[in-house]
């Protein structure tokens, strides 16, 4: 078992916070997760846009999306410390590596299949023929 | 093929925004089965692999007005691709990317 898990930690920051501020949360809680054991792969802002519902009667908000490769405990602290952060409106956490690894099988079994059947109706497959062949699959 | 009933059947591909928020007609005459277009998977042709909750624009197209899921009966998506699809539209919606109801 491969304990290294990667996860996708995205919240939404309140819109009154100032960019620098919006940094600054940002780099808190990465060093929450370094200080953890757990390692940034990536970084995004993503900006202010609109929320598609109200959240504590805000229309929008700031977002930032953290890409994190770590054993698991790092996000229950990071959990915890954004629970209790009034600047943060929501946060969600996706564990991502195993739809991923999920994801590169089907892409790998898609190569090994076109590898094996070498193209005989070349350019003649329908998109009907690629319906089927996945339906199976799943 | 009367016109109305082409509407109604063609799904994803077509005018589906208008077509899909239609009131199943019932008073078609349900006589001999018309020629139906096989409705196929998008994402199987584009052999997506995983769909991408962060993918809004790609999720809107699944979502009518109202903010359902649209239904693969009627966007012709397949069942593994439907679960993907429900999964990113449900993870959308709770970060506020997507609304749960609208109106």
């Amino acid at each position: 078992m491969a304990d290294k898990r990667t996860y996708e930690v995205i919240f939404i920051v309140d819109p009154a916070t100032a960019d620098d501020e919006v940094m600054r949360l940002s780099e808190g809680v990465q060093k929450i997760i370094t200080g953890q054991g757990g390692s940034i792969v990536k970084t995004e802002m993503m900006g202010k846009r609109q929320l598609a519902y109200e959240i504590n009667h805000k229309k929008d908000g700031n977002y930032v999306l953290l890409e994190v490769e770590g054993s698991g405990s790092e996000i229950a602290e990071v959990e915890r410390r954004m629970r209790v952060n009034d600047q943060i409106l929501r946060y969600m956490t996706i564990r991502v590596d195993e739809a991923r690894r999920r994801a590169q099988k089907l892409k790998d079994r898609r190569a090994r299949k076109a590898a094996k059947k070498p193209s005989n109706g070349k350019g003649k497959q329908t998109a009907a023929d690629f319906g089927s062949d996945e339906e199976a699959a799943g | 093929m009367s016109s109305n009933y082409e509407d109604r059947d063609r799904g994803f591909d077509g005018g589906f925004d208008r077509g899909f928020e239609r009131e199943y007609d019932r008073t078609m005459p349900r006589g001999p089965r018309r020629m139906q277009r096989r409705k196929i998977c998008r994402f199987c042709i584009e052999k997506v692999d995983l769909i991408d909750w962060k993918d809004v624009k790609l999720l809107q197209s699944y979502i009518p007005e109202r903010g359902k899921i649209l239904p693969r009966r009627i966007s012709g998506v397949c069942a593994a691709h439907q679960r993907m699809l429900a999964e990113a539209i449900k993870r959308a919606r709770n970060i506020a990317l997507l609304p749960y109801a609208a109106d």
